[in-house]
C-alpha cells in the first residue's frame, strides 16, 4: 500500500528505511518511542491535501510533525501509521504590516515569525521555551504558551484564521485578516485540538506592536514562599507585568551550569518580573514595583541595565529545562495550572510528596498564571525509576485538578496525560468531545491515541540523551 | 419541577429536553439573534459564583448582567477589556458571548475569545457539559469555549461561563483626531496602531472623518504620550475628558437606524467601506471599531438588499444585531463547508437550536 503513497509524491520523499524512521520514533517526550511504517516530506500544501485524503481512503493513521518539541507526546508516531513532517512547508508568506498579520505555512519555525515583521516594529508574542526551533503547525496544534500568557494570552489567541484539510479530506478556511469574526469560532476550536482534526496549512497571526522599553528585574529570594508572596504583591497592586517567573534553588543551580546566568548565589527562590510599555509608563510603574519589592524580603535585587543584561536574565529562565539534564541522567516535565493564589501551597506538596517518594522534583514556573513546571529527575536505567517518576508526576496533576487549577497550561494532553483527562472532565464532558472529534475525523486517522484515555501506550524505559540532542539539534550545555 | 425561568443549570437542562426546538435569550439586547423555537429566558439564572480578584478570574451563571460584574469588578479595580456591548440596556453574559459583541477597549487585549475561558452549556441532548477551566491559562481538552462565541446559541445553550479579567488602568485620557479624508484616517490609524503609545481604544467615525483614542495608564505617563500625539497632527487633536462618549458608544447610541450589522473587515478596508457609506447619502451610517477590525452599519429597511450586495461584493460577512429580516441574521458572503453542519450535528444531536 506504501506504493500508492510513493507515487503521490516526488522520489524519495517517503522514507520507509529503518535508519530514516529512528529519528521520527520519539518527541520531546523521550519517555515513548514508536516506529512509524514511513515518515512523507511534502513540500506544498497540495501535497499535504493529497497525503491526508490518501490516509483518509486508506484508512491510514497519520500524525502530523513539526519539529518534535512536544513535551506531551503529542506527536509520537502510531504504530501502521505514517508520520507527515511539515518542516519544509517553511514558508512566510505574507507579512502585513497596515492590518498587522502575517500569514505562515506550519514549518515555519516560531521565532522567525518575529524576525520577519521585527523591521515593521512588530512581534508575535506566544514565546515557548523552545522557540528557537519549535514550528508554528505544532504551536496551534499544541496551544502553546510561554512565559507572557498572563498578558498576552496563549497561541490560540494569536490566531486569526487558517486553512486546513480535515482528517476527512476537506479543504476548509476558517477566519481571516480581521481580529473579529462572526459566527462560531472554528479557528478557535482547531487551535489546540493536538492534531485530532487535521492539518493546519496556512495560518493568519496576530502581530502586536514590540513594546517600546522593558524593565527587567531579578530578585533572589531565602525561600519560596517568600517569592510568592512577591508575586501577589504585585499582582494585587494592578501592575501588570508582561511576566513573572520564578526558578528554585535546584533549578537555578542547573541553570547556573548550564549558561553562567549569574543569578544571586544562595538562592532558594528567584522572582523575574519584566515590565514593558511606552518608556514613560515603564518609568512611573517601575517606580511603583520598587517599592512593592522593597517590601518583600528579597536580598538581592538586579535591574538589567540594557538588553544584553535582559538576555542574559531570560537566559537563565529559558535553558532551565534542559539545564536540569545536568543534574539528572532523565527527567520528566510537568506543566499543570493552580489557581494563582494555592501556589505556595502547591509547591508546598510538591517538596513533601518529592521527599516522601526520594525523586528530586525542581520547580520552575510562570508564576503569574499558577503555570507549574515541576521537572522530575529520574534514572532511567535503574529498575522502576521512570514508573516512579511518572506516578509521582500524577499525583501532581490530581493536586492541581483538585485545586480547581487544570492538568496542563501550555503542553497539551498529548499522550503523556491522556490517563489524567477524566480527573478535569466528567465521561459526558469527553463523549461530546469525542463527538466534535468525529464530526473532524469519524475515521480516526488523525493522531489517534492522543487527548482521550485509551489503552496502554508504548512506553520504554529508556534513557540518556534526547534524539535531538543526538541529531546535534539541541544541547543541553 | 418543569419551568420555563429555570434559576439553575439542570432546570436549563429539563426545559431544553422537554422542547424540541428551543432558543435561549437574555437580556434581549441583540434581538435579532434570536431563533425560532420555543424561548428559553435566561434571567432567573443570575450571580456570580466564584470571584477572587487575585486570580484576574471570576465565574458567574449565564443570566448575570454585564453591568453587574461590572460593578462587582470595578470595586476591586478590575474590568473586562473588551467592553462588552449593551450593558446600560441589559445585556447579559451568556448573550454577550453568543453574540460576539465587543466595544471599542478590544483593541489592545483583545475580545471575547481572549477572555472567555470556561464555559458549562446544555448541549442538543439535553445534558449538561463542561470544557474549558477556571484558571487563566489551561490546554485541556479542546476550546469550546472559543467556538460558542458569535455562536448565536446554535449549538448549545451556556449556563456558566467563566472569564479572565485585567486590573483597570489608573487613568484614562480620551484624544480626538481630525482628518482631512478617509485615506488619511487610516495612515493615522495604522500609525497609532503599530506606535510605541499602547492606546487602549482606537475607533473611527467616518461620517466625521474622526478618530477616538483611549489611553491608559499611571497620570504622569499618559500626559507625556498625549503631547506627543498632539504634536505628531497638531491642531488636528483635542483631548476630550469623561467616560460618557465611550458609554454611548459601547450602546450603540449612534445607530439610529432598524438594523444594526457587525462586520470584520481590516484596516485597509476602511477608506473603501466609508467612500460607500459617504455615497448612501445618509441612509446609511457607520462606525470603524477596534483599530479598524470591524465595522457597524445602522440603517433602514429599505437599504438592507443594498447593504447586503456590497458586503457580496466584498466578500465580505456581516451578522444582524437589530432588526429582523425574513432570511435570517446573515448578510453578504458566507462561507459554506461539511464541517460547520457535522460540528452541528455533534453538540445538537437533537437539532433542538436553531440552524447555523
Amino acid at each position: 500500500m506504501i506504493e500508492s503513497l510513493k507515487a503521490l509524491l516526488p522520489g524519495g520523499r517517503v522514507l520507509t528505511g529503518d535508519v530514516y524512521l529512528a529519528a521520527y520514533e520519539s518527541d520531546g517526550l523521550t519517555a515513548f518511542r514508536t516506529k512509524p511504517r514511513a515518515v512523507v516530506l511534502p513540500e506544498t500544501g497540495e501535497e499535504v491535501i493529497k497525503v491526508v485524503r490518501w490516509c483518509h481512503q486508506h484508512g491510514v493513521p497519520f500524525v502530523a510533525r513539526g519539529s518534535g518539541t512536544s513535551l506531551s507526546g503529542g506527536s509520537l508516531p502510531v504504530e501502521e501509521g505514517i508520520v507527515i513532517t511539515l518542516n519544509r512547508l517553511n514558508r512566510i508568506l505574507e507579512v502585513d504590516p497596515v492590518n498587522r498579520v502575517a500569514i505562515v505555512e506550519p514549518g515555519v519555525i516560531n521565532l522567525d515569525v518575529t524576525r520577519a515583521s521585527e523591521s515593521h516594529g512588530l512581534h508575535f508574542a506566544p514565546d515557548p521555551s523552545s522557540q528557537t526551533i519549535c514550528t508554528i503547525g505544532g504551536n496551534v496544534a499544541f496551544n502553546s504558551g510561554g512565559a507572557h500568557c498572563l498578558k498576552y494570552g496563549m497561541t490560540a489567541n494569536h490566531v486569526l484564521g487558517m486553512k486546513a484539510v480535515l482528517a476527512t479530506g476537506e479543504v476548509v478556511e476558517f477566519g481571516g485578516r480581521s481580529r473579529e469574526q462572526v459566527g462560531p469560532d472554528f479557528t478557535g476550536l482547531f487551535c489546540g485540538s493536538e492534531g485530532l482534526f487535521g492539518v493546519g496549512l496556512e495560518f493568519i497571526l496576530r502581530l502586536l506592536p514590540k513594546a517600546e522599553c522593558f524593565h527587567t528585574v531579578l530578585a533572589g529570594y531565602r525561600s519560596l514562599e517568600e517569592a510568592g508572596n512577591a508575586v501577589g504583591a504585585v499582582i494585587d497592586s494592578g501592575l501588570l507585568p508582561g511576566a513573572l517567573e520564578i526558578m528554585d534553588a535546584l533549578a537555578i543551580e542547573a541553570a547556573e551550569a548550564a549558561v553562567s546566568c549569574g543569578y544571586p548565589a544562595g538562592a532558594e527562590a528567584v522572582l523575574i518580573v519584566e515590565l514593558e510599555g511606552p518608556m514613560e509608563k515603564v518609568a512611573v510603574e517601575r517606580a511603583q514595583l520598587d517599592e512593592i519589592l522593597e517590601k518583600t524580603r528579597s536580598f538581592e535585587k538586579r535591574v538589567a541595565a540594557d538588553s544584553v543584561e535582559r538576555m542574559t536574565i531570560w537566559k537563565g529562565r529559558k535553558s532551565a529545562f534542559s539545564a536540569v539534564g545536568r543534574l539528572s541522567p532523565d527527567f520528566i516535565v510537568q506543566d499543570g495550572v493552580v489557581p494563582r493564589t494555592r501556589l505556595g501551597e502547591a509547591l508546598r506538596r510538591i517538596g513533601e510528596m518529592s521527599e516522601e517518594t526520594g525523586f528530586r522534583v525542581a520547580n520552575v514556573f510562570h508564576a503569574g498564571d499558577g503555570n507549574l513546571h515541576p521537572l522530575i529527575l529520574y534514572d532511567g536505567r535503574r529498575e522502576g525509576s521512570l514508573e516512579g517518576a511518572e506516578a509521582l508526576a500524577g499525583r501532581i496533576l490530581e493536586m492541581c485538578v483538585e485545586m480547581g487549577g487544570s492538568i496542563t497550561g501550555e503542553h497539551g494532553v498529548g499522550m503523556e496525560k491522556r490517563d489524567y483527562l477524566p480527573g478535569m472532565f466528567s465521561d459526558y464532558d469527553i463523549e461530546v468531545m469525542k463527538r466534535v472529534r468525529a464530526a473532524f475525523d469519524p475515521k480516526e486517522v488523525a493522531n489517534p491515541g492522543k487527548m482521550f484515555p485509551g489503552p496502554e501506550a508504548p512506553s520504554l524505559s529508556r534513557s540518556g540523551l534526547h534524539p535531538l540532542e543526538e541529531a546535534g539539534v539541541i544541547s543541553r550545555e | 419541577m418543569m419551568t420555563e425561568k429555570p434559576s439553575s443549570a439542570e432546570e436549563v437542562a429539563e426545559v431544553v429536553r422537554a422542547h424540541a426546538r428551543i432558543s435561549a435569550v437574555g437580556g434581549r439586547t441583540k434581538p435579532a439573534l434570536v431563533g425560532e423555537g420555543k424561548e428559553l429566558g435566561l434571567s432567573g439564572l443570575t450571580g456570580i459564583t466564584d470571584y477572587k480578584a487575585s486570580e484576574y478570574t471570576f465565574t458567574a451563571r449565564a443570566g448575570t448582567t454585564i453591568r453587574e460584574v461590572e460593578e462587582v469588578l470595578k470595586a476591586k479595580r478590575q474590568y473586562l477589556p473588551f467592553d462588552p456591548l449593551f450593558a446600560e440596556s441589559g445585556a447579559t453574559l451568556g448573550g454577550t458571548v453568543a453574540s460576539g459583541a465587543c466595544g471599542p477597549g478590544r483593541f489592545r487585549f483583545g475580545g471575547l475569545r481572549d477572555f472567555f475561558i470556561g464555559v458549562q452549556f446544555v448541549d442538543g441532548a439535553g445534558e449538561l457539559v463542561r470544557s474549558g477551566g477556571k484558571v487563566v491559562k489551561n490546554a485541556a481538552g479542546f476550546d469550546l469555549p472559543k467556538f460558542l462565541v458569535g455562536s448565536m446559541g446554535r449549538f448549545g445553550v451556556m449556563t456558566e461561563l467563566s472569564f479572565k479579567v485585567f486590573p483597570a488602568p489608573f487613568e484614562t485620557v480620551n484624544l480626538s483626531v481630525i482628518c482631512p479624508d478617509h485615506v488619511s484616517a487610516v495612515e493615522r490609524l495604522a500609525e497609532v496602531a503599530s506606535s510605541r503609545w499602547e492606546a487602549d481604544a482606537l475607533e473611527y467615525d467616518p461620517s466625521e472623518k474622526t478618530i477616538l483614542l483611549r489611553l491608559g495608564g499611571p497620570g504622569e505617563a499618559l500626559d507625556q504620550i498625549c503631547e506627543e500625539i498632539e504634536g505628531r497632527w497638531a491642531g488636528e487633536v483635542e483631548q476630550f475628558r469623561g467616560i460618557t462618549g465611550w458609554r454611548d458608544l459601547r450602546e450603540a447610541r449612534w445607530a439610529q437606524g432598524e438594523f444594526l450589522v457587525k462586520v470584520p473587515i481590516t484596516l485597509s478596508r476602511v477608506s473603501q467601506l466609508a467612500g460607500w457609506v459617504d455615497g448612501c447619502g445618509g441612509a446609511v451610517r457607520c462606525w470603524c471599531s477596534s483599530g479598524g477590525n470591524v465595522a457597524w452599519f445602522s440603517f433602514g429597511r429599505n437599504e438592507l438588499d443594498a447593504v447586503d450586495e456590497m458586503l457580496k461584493g466584498h466578500s465580505m460577512a456581516g451578522l444582524t444585531i437589530r432588526g429582523s429580516d425574513s432570511n435570517g441574521p446573515w448578510l453578504g458572503e458566507r462561507r459554506e463547508n461539511a464541517i460547520l453542519g457535522a460540528v452541528k450535528e455533534a453538540l445538537d444531536p437533537g437539532n433542538r437550536f436553531p440552524g447555523i
